[in-house]
């Protein structure tokens, strides 16, 4: 380990580098000691907020999972095959990363809306997006679905093919190989996409409240609670997300790097 | 644990990004030992690779015991592969990476265990079993690779440049083992190297590429003694190679007799082994030399082979009757040569230190 203090172009990089840490921590810190431990207590009672943080997470959990099933073989093929237009493909997966996320939204509903030839063929299954949660989780989806693929397919990347085809001889088809070779030593890069998508998911208010306002993820409620009522009453809601999120993300994270190690 | 499948490659081409295979014809006989040597970029892997049903040539085909496989998938066709860095999974302890092939075919319990001790034991790795392969030497790495492609009991083992990732002193250990396991299994064995001296060392037959091309195949002796064409002359190059077996002599050093010529080397190794000099190590002279080269002898210069600023003496020391007498190449600047007036049928001594002698 180098000493962080090692010469003067170290300390005024330290210098620099502690506004932008400092920028981050110091809001979420403001905010989560502004709140008095009982009025915390007493949000955590409210029916609503309870309800909209368990929906946030459920959605954000269900766009992980379907990000999970189509983007991990979409990462595979991106890592080990070549094929006219790849760049075309990579270039559409980073795309939701730099729409603002309203337009995203206005997008979604203009193929997912009730009137539109998709919103109504899924009506026949009994399924809608305009306000309600499968509307939420094709939000989260959209906007976030960038970061789980994207570290699957380095992950798949920084797996020698080799290995694959020492697999091959051995008498491993290519869904076996892939199972027992490749996935197990993309899982770690896998999960943290994941834990990333997930908390981008968590977070998102611009394409969720142009596709479904009600009902209310976290976020929305905690705007929703600082337009009709103010600040004093944000606040709370906003302090409880901030800790689940960070005690969450910690927590995963802890739990990905032993996994990681253990491998 | 047998192995037997004789391999065909017949008028084989393969494009591979930028490696290509031309009209490749191997023919390499059930129980084998086939060395494929070329320089780096010849476009040996993709030949193994295509062996292995890992690339899909062109056009030819690849008979494996007379049964065409040009279309088979690599899970079938009964192969063992070796790459020179090893491509263990890391994510497995040793004993899973050679029992993976076992699992694929779904064999009892007991019956993995039996045959993974089985490999472990003749490779000498069966204290590593519970080890991950990050914390190995890749020596032992090497050895456990060998083991998971041969547990399977392989037709056919493929040895990409097994040995060169490894230093020296393991090269040598898991040459000889390479050795030792083909002549225990017998398993055709097909090994891609670089390396001219390992060639020789292991190859019952040797196949020299280049650019994708077979140029030459023949015993190794055939390849160093009779280059059929000026680039396996210079990728070979000059050199002295010889065969005996070493026995112990006095003061510490060993001996080689050639044809009866009593050579001194310095080796730990016993047995049929091969030797070779290099040309510039050999000191020639028209007076006997006093140094303190071990091996000093008289001869007869019976060639003389002109390579501009440098000269290759050939130098034939008398030796039993019965036997070849051995021929020394010396290589001395052009200089030398005009100052000793050497001249075929002259008579001269040769002398090189017993440190000179490399056998493996």
């Amino acid at each position: 380990m180098k000493a962080l203090f090692a010469n003067r172009m170290h300390v005024s990089f330290v210098v620099l580098g502690s506004l932008l840490i400092l920028f981050i921590a110091v809001p979420l810190l403001r905010t989560v000691t502004a709140s008095n431990p009982a009025v915390l207590w007493q949000t955590l009672l409210d029916e609503e907020v309870r309800g909209s943080m368990g929906l946030t997470f459920y959605a954000s959990l269900v766009a992980t999972g379907l990000a999970f099933v189509c983007g991990v073989p979409l990462a595979y093929l991106l890592a080990r095959a070549d094929f006219p237009g790849k760049q075309l493909v990579e270039g559409i997966i980073d795309v939701p990363i730099v729409v603002p996320h309203s337009a995203a939204g206005i997008a979604l509903l203009m193929v997912f809306g009730k009137r539109t030839p998709l919103g109504q063929a899924f009506s026949l299954f009994g399924l809608k997006f305009v306000s309600a949660t499968p509307g939420i989780v094709i939000a989260m989806l959209f906007v976030s679905l960038s970061f789980l693929v994207n570290a699957a397919r380095e992950g798949f990347e920084a797996v020698d093919p080799r290995l694959e085809r020492v697999a091959r001889t051995l008498g491993a088809s290519p869904w076996r190989a892939f199972w027992r070779v490749s996935f197990p030593l993309a899982w770690r890069s896998i999960l943290s996409g994941m834990i990333l998508m997930w908390a981008r998911g968590l977070s998102e208010f611009g394409a969720v409240v142009i596709l479904a306002y009600h009902p209310m993820v976290a976020p929305i409620l905690i705007y929703e609670r600082f337009e009709s009522f103010g600040l004093r009453y944000a606040r709370p809601v906003a302090t409880l997300m901030i800790l689940t999120c960070l005690l969450t993300f910690v927590a995963l994270r802890l739990i990905a790097r032993r996994k990681g190690k253990g491998a | 644990m047998k192995g037997y499948g004789s391999v065909q490659v017949c008028d084989l081409w393969v494009d591979l990004e930028e490696f290509h295979l031309r009209q490749v014809n191997l023919d390499v006989a059930a129980g084998e030992y086939f060395v494929v040597l070329g320089p780096t970029g010849a476009g040996k892997t993709v030949l193994l690779e295509a062996i292995a049903g890992l690339h899909q040539p062109r056009q030819g085909r690849i008979l494996i015991d007379g049964e065409d496989v040009t279309n088979v998938p690599p899970e079938r066709r009964g192969v063992g592969f070796v790459y020179q860095d090893y491509m263990l999974f890391p994510h497995l302890s040793v004993a899973e990476n050679i029992s993976f092939g076992l699992k694929l075919r779904g064999l009892g319990r007991g019956i993995i265990e039996e045959r993974v001790t089985a490999i472990s034991q003749l490779l000498s790795i069966d204290h590593l079993l519970h080890r991950r392969p990050g914390t190995l030497s890749g020596g032992e790495q090497q050895r456990v690779a060998l083991a998971r492609a041969l547990v399977v009991e392989p037709r056919l083992l493929l040895l990409d440049e097994p040995l060169s990732a490894l230093d020296p002193g393991m090269r040598e250990g898991l040459q000889r083992e390479l050795a030792r396991v083909h002549r225990e299994l017998d398993t055709t064995t097909v090994h891609v190297t670089h390396d001219f001296e390992e060639a020789v060392a292991l190859g019952d037959r040797i196949a020299v590429v280049n650019e994708g091309r077979v140029v030459q195949v023949g015993s190794p002796e055939e390849i160093f003694r009779k280059p059929d064409s000026e680039f396996v002359a210079r990728f070979v190059g000059v050199r002295n190679i010889f065969r005996g077996e070493v026995r112990s002599g006095e003061d510490g050093y060993k001996v080689l007799p050639l044809n009866g010529v009593e050579v001194a080397v310095v080796t730990g190794l016993t047995g049929r082994v091969h030797a070779s000099i290099r040309p510039e190590d050999i000191v020639i002279s028209r007076e006997p030399l006093q140094s303190s080269a071990r091996n000093s002898f008289r001869g007869r210069i019976v060639d003389i082979a002109d390579r501009g600023s440098v000269v290759y003496v050939t130098v034939r020391v008398p030796s039993a009757p019965q036997g070849k007498p051995p021929d020394f190449i010396s290589m001395i600047t052009r200089r030398s040569l005009e100052e000793m007036e050497l001249k075929e049928g002259l008579e001269v001594y040769i002398a090189f230190k017993a440190s000179a002698v490399h056998a493996f």
